[in-house]
């Protein structure tokens, strides 16, 4: 498939947002729990909600650059009893206006946020699902019909949240920092393992359809001599990451570095001497993992089309 | 219930490309608006088309065939790419099973052509929307056209009807009863969409006989009728004696 950038950026920033508010709202139930003092109101809860905000409200502009008519995009609330997308279309905007009224019962001090918070968990629970569902629902795109995609979307969502929280309360609460830290490379090592579960899957996996089933053709050596064009179409454009298997490869290591290893290694360093620039690099290097991370999600799955498109004349 | 489709004899097309075209000049001068050109006699052309036909080898050489291949939107009896579609644009009609898309609520996201195995829906390049086999659903049902000429565009044009169109689920059709009769087969059955167009394969016509069969050992010329039959002997008996009790 062919990562449209409008789409890796929604998914690893509405991701990364959703994982703050987790972060927030755990905090809430800490102090609740008498485990830790409650963070100030406008001090901690509210930037926080409006960090959060920010990064969905920038996944929500980014996925309206995947569209062909952005204007009609209201339009894909409709069809959410079967449509994953739809679904995702509304849960999006439902999240945001939860965090925001938690965010609003901080600030105006009202005693609802914990109700409100709770809400705005389950929509974030489903958000992540239908993200995920998006992808893991094509059954013939093999490589993501499993449940480890919902999984990771998920997780690694958590993970750089977590990370965010993290350089956040650097800045904010100092009391909370370590704590975040430690969900931090929590989420991150659980995010290391799952999407390494989804790697190897990926590594041995069987694709059903061959140009035998394909073309109707029972015969082990098909070749296409024309695909019936001369230049491109949609078809080759929106199907085929048009790189090298070498690209790709570089890639994984790429990501594996940045979202894990490296994050893990800074997180690790904060956890003894904490430190805000250390905590933000951190995030930034885990977003950047990130968006290398979702475009090998892309462009590693192959489609049954490509059968159709493997020779221009 | 009906359901139209078509069904495509791979035996007898010769990969003209004479659908490709005529589907073309339908279907971008049609009501639903045009289908997008870029840089059509420059280099790396691009275009949106409904329908194509692809070429393959089958074989080694020297015992090669090259089979064209014409390629459009199946109309599956469950297709996937309709209930994907986040706004509804996408639908299959329940009067005649054709899938279609109402261009004015498509908002071009590509989620149904990702949702589609076969590669046949094309987002128009400069309208933006997704596009698609319409089965001619504009000239099939046209009062303004002659009762003959309410065909595909694709299925006029065929000079040797390797195209044909009909009711797949009207046992007495023509497509059905070619399905039926020459072996009409889907692609890609492993995904459950259960395709309405068909193909037929390539067929040769091969008789199963033996070189002894063709020459008759006993045959009745190869006696040697010239030669008397010993007194009170029986006449010579024949393999159709022993098969003719009633004689």
């Amino acid at each position: 498939m062919h990562p449209g950038f409008s789409v890796i950026f929604l998914t690893t920033l509405i991701g990364a947002g959703q994982g703050l508010f987790l972060a927030l709202y755990a905090a809430e139930i800490a102090a609740a729990l008498n485990v830790v003092a409650l963070p100030p109101a406008r001090g901690f809860f509210v930037p926080g909600v409006l960090l959060s905000l920010a990064f969905t409200g920038a996944g929500a502009v980014a996925s309206l650059f995947h569209l062909g008519h952005p204007e009609r995009a209201w339009r894909a609330m409709a069809m959410w009893r079967t449509s994953w997308l739809s679904r995702e279309g509304i849960a999006l905007p439902s999240f945001m206006l939860a965090v925001f009224l938690y965010g609003l019962a901080h600030w105006l001090e009202w005693r609802a946020t914990l109700a409100i918070g709770a809400v705005a968990v389950v929509l974030c629970l489903i958000l992540f699902v239908c993200t995920g569902m998006i992808y893991a629902c094509i059954k013939f795109l093999q490589e993501w019909a499993s449940p480890l995609t919902v999984i990771n979307y998920a997780v690694l969502g958590c993970a750089s949240g977590f990370t965010l929280a993290s350089a956040f309360a650097a800045f904010t609460a100092d009391r909370l920092v370590v704590a975040y830290i430690t969900a931090a490379i929590a989420f991150t090592l659980l995010g290391l393992g799952t999407r390494c579960a989804s790697l190897l899957r990926n590594s041995r996996i069987k694709h059903k359809s061959t140009l035998q089933s394909a073309t109707g053709i029972h015969h082990p050596r098909i070749v296409q001599k024309s695909q019936g064009f001369m230049g491109g179409s949609y078809n080759t454009r929106e199907f085929f990451h048009g790189r090298s298997k070498a690209f790709l490869r570089s890639i994984k290591w790429i990501f594996l570095a940045l979202a894990f290893a490296l994050p893990l290694l800074l997180l690790g360093v904060s956890l003894n001497h904490v430190s805000a620039i250390v905590l933000c690099l951190a995030f930034v290097v885990q977003y950047a993992g990130l968006i290398a991370e979702r475009w090998f999600f892309f462009a590693q799955s192959n489609h049954p089309q490509n059968l159709y498109y493997q020779a221009i004349s | 219930m009906t359901q139209l489709a078509l069904v495509i004899d791979l035996n007898v097309c010769v990969g003209c490309q004479a659908c490709v075209t005529s589907c073309k000049s339908w279907n971008t001068s049609g009501s639903a608006g045009s289908l997008a050109d870029f840089r059509p006699y420059d280099e790396d052309p691009a275009g949106t088309f409904f329908n194509r036909v692809q070429t393959f080898e089958v074989g080694e050489f020297p015992n090669t065939e090259t089979v064209h291949f014409p390629k459009s939107c199946l109309h599956c009896e469950d297709p996937p790419c309709v209930p994907v579609c986040p706004t509804g644009a996408s639908y299959k009609r329940k009067e005649d099973g054709i899938v279609l898309v109402d261009y004015d609520k498509c908002i071009g996201c590509g989620y149904c052509a990702w949702a589609c195995p076969y590669g046949v829906r094309e987002l128009d390049e400069k309208r933006q929307e997704m596009t698609k086999c319409t089965l001619c659903v504009d000239r099939i049902y046209s009062d303004a056209l002659a009762p003959e000429d309410r065909r595909p565009a694709c299925v006029m044009a065929c000079p040797t009807s390797a195209r044909l169109f009909g009711d797949v689920h009207d046992p007495d059709s023509e497509v059905s009863i070619a399905i039926r009769e020459r072996g009409g087969y889907a692609l890609m059955p492993e995904w459950g969409t259960v395709p309405s167009n068909q193909y037929l394969p390539r067929r040769k016509t091969v008789i199963n006989i033996s070189e002894d069969q063709l020459v008759r050992a006993d045959s009745p010329q190869k006696l040697d009728t010239a030669a008397p039959l010993k007194p009170g002997a029986k006449p010579r008996s024949t393999l159709d004696d022993a098969a003719n009790f009633s004689g």
